[in-house]
């Protein structure tokens, strides 16, 4: 078995009578980064400790590779790794020895133990802290530690509970490029964000959860397709002043809906049909000779369809 | 020879999550290495030497007849009354907030979501705070040992071994039930300082007043059944059940009956508390929730 798979079954996790997780049903497989997207509260993490058994569901299965992480936690997570929220690791121990006991907890040969650890800890920019304790370390730094430590052993299924909660912006950007690498070797990666362009930057899929419910899953266009209501958009600069007759010119181009003046080089082009409009419309553009310095799309439409879904489910 | 070299990338591929016993020793380890780095061993260490220094030299100084009458009486006094103190406070630095910690600190997030069942995490530190708190018993009992040899050669009485016999279950006893206590709360100084007052005071308090009051043997208690490792320096070991009378008045006497557990009924208390506590703990961990 190959596949990569997490499945979540009727997963339901109730709070006295206050329910955190409804019924919830989500089967990703294969290689891909699929974003968990939802508001604070919406049931994200609630999910994500179920499948690493931290906390039991009320009903309903949670599966990794077919295995329920309920009955045998030992060998669903064989192959999977997790950080969820910051676990803090104990302040007296250093990287290198913090990263060993995972490498050991996971059965890694004594032989390349060392190698690996190097080997993380390089993928998250942390090798010149690797003998240092983690006792004074910022969050940032632990952050990393924590992604390092999901890294060892290679797993094939990382989830990952927003893991750029707490960084500064420059740490977030680099967080964000160490899970876009994660997914050049054939993993499937899970990972919870509130933070939409996040998912729109990172992820391949999203899947959108609010109240504890499914919205939506399935690849970025497809749901944004689905659930916008807004036309994607697009800002085009000229070397040159743009008349009406360029303007008619324009809209004429497939699946472009509106010109409208910015000012006197610029206009802004709304459209239909995703990226493969983009793409024609920018080629049609270049190819009227016009003078086409810039373009820039500025798609509001993920945006519109989790403002859209999440509307309704208030 | 091509062929060989496959078979070992293989082999090694093949390396899964180690077996439960494994990962519940590399749990001791790091959990041990963690202790030898904290303050809370090296302070209960230095407690235990002082008692060990100030002992020294007492009787060094002063020659108190009631130690050096017999090496029984030496190791009695020495042993008897100071082992009982460095095992609840051990339970106290290293099981009070065992698994409260895990919770509160957020470490246990560490390793809990990993491939590991929680019973190996639970025993792995629990061994590793029986092992920590044994380093230090045997520290404290190799100077009082040392102070033996000076005063009385080579002769070291049986009730010694037994005594130790006694505090390593009685260690067991008071850690197991230290760790089934911490796994109930969620934050670390509320089951230290639970731990604290049950062991300090009010299990002693307890035991003397079920004993004296109600009249009937405070078993149940398990500091009472730490007497036995008072008590076997005592030739012969005292009654099961003493009554005593003491005269206040012309027409006035109180009767008052102490207990001293037995041998085997010490013995077979600690081993219950053990095996009980360590049964609860490890339910109740394997039950919580890491919120
Ligand atoms: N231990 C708990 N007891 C009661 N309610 C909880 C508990 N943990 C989480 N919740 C509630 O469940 C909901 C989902 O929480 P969570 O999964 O942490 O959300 P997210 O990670 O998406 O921000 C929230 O409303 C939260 O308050
Ligand atoms: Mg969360």
């Amino acid at each position: 078995m190959d596949d990569n798979v997490i499945e979540a079954i009727n997963l339901t996790k109730k709070y006295g009578s206050f329910t955190a997780l409804s019924n919830l049903n989500l089967n990703l497989s294969g290689s891909k980064c699929v974003g968990f997207l939802g508001p604070n509260g919406a049931g994200k993490t609630t999910t994500l400790k179920i499948f690493t058994d931290l906390i039991r569901p009320t009903s309903g299965q949670a599966l990794i590779n077919g295995i329920d992480v309920q009955r045998n936690k030992k060998k669903a997570l064989s192959d999977c790794s997790a950080l969820i929220e910051t676990p803090e690791i104990y302040p007296s121990m250093t990287v290198r020895e913090a990263l060993s006991l995972v490498a050991e907890l996971r059965g890694i040969p004594r032989s390349e133990r060392g190698s690996q650890i190097e080997e993380v800890v390089a993928e998250v920019k942390m090798t010149d802290w690797l003998d240092k304790n983690v006792g004074k370390f910022s969050k940032g730094m632990k952050q990393r530690v924590n992604i390092a430590s999901t890294l060892i052993g290679n797993p094939s299924i990382i989830l990952l509970d927003e893991p750029t909660s707490g960084l500064d912006p420059r740490g977030m950007a680099e967080v964000r490029d160490i899970v876009k690498s994660l997914k050049k070797k054939d993993r499937l990666i899970f990972m919870s964000s509130h933070l939409l362009n996040e998912v729109a930057d990172v992820c391949d899929e999203v899947a959108m959860i609010d109240h504890g419910k499914l919205l939506a899953y399935g690849p970025l266009e497809e749901i944004t397709d689905k659930f916008s209501t807004v036309d994607d958009s697009a800002e085009a600069q000229f070397s040159k002043p743009i008349d009406e007759s360029i303007n008619r010119q324009i809209s004429r181009i497939n699946n472009v809906v509106s010109v409208e003046r910015i000012d006197s080089r610029s206009v802004r082009i709304k459209y239909t049909g995703g990226l493969q409009s983009q793409e024609y419309i920018l080629a049609s553009l270049a190819g009227m000779q016009l003078g086409l310095i810039g373009f820039k799309s500025s798609s509001t439409r993920l945006e519109d369809t989790y403002l859209n879904l999440i509307k309704e489910t208030l | 020879m091509i062929e060989m070299e496959t078979m070992n990338v293989d082999v090694n591929q093949q390396i899964g999550t180690p077996g439960s016993l494994d990962q519940l020793f590399i749990i001791t380890k790091y959990e041990l290495l963690n202790y030898f780095r904290s303050r809370r061993f090296l302070i209960l260490l230095i407690i235990g030497l002082i008692i060990d220094f100030i002992l020294t030299g007492i009787i060094g100084y002063y020659r108190p007849q009631s130690f050096l009458s017999s090496n029984l009486s030496f190791y009695g006094g020495w042993v008897g009354q100071s082992i009982t103190f460095i095992i609840i406070l051990s339970a106290i630095f290293f099981g009070g907030d065992s698994i409260s910690g895990e919770f509160q600190n957020k470490t246990g997030f560490f390793i809990a979501s990993r491939p590991i069942r929680r019973s190996s995490i639970y025993i792995g530190k629990w061994i590793a705070s029986f092992v920590a708190s044994l380093l230090i018993m045997f520290i404290f009992l190799a100077i009082t040992i040392a102070n033996g040899i000076y005063y009385f050669g080579y002769s070291i009485p049986y009730q010694l071994g037994d005594a130790i016999l006694f505090s390593i279950l009685y260690l067991a006893a008071v850690l197991g039930f230290a760790f089934f206590f911490s796994s109930l709360f969620k934050s670390s100084a509320y089951s230290i300082l639970i731990t604290i007052i049950l062991f300090l005071f009010a299990f002693t308090l307890m035991q003397d007043l079920i004993s004296s009051l109600v009249g009937i043997e405070p078993w149940f208690i398990i500091t009472y059944t730490a007497g036995i490792i008072t008590n076997i320096f005592t030739v012969p070991f005292p009654a099961h059940i003493v009554h005593s009378t003491t005269q206040i008045g012309p027409k006035r006497t109180i009767f008052t009956t102490t207990y001293n557990a037995t041998i085997s009924e010490g013995l077979i208390i600690m081993a219950g508390y053990f095996i009980i506590s360590t049964i609860l703990g490890l339910f109740i961990f394997e039950k919580r929730e890491f919120n």
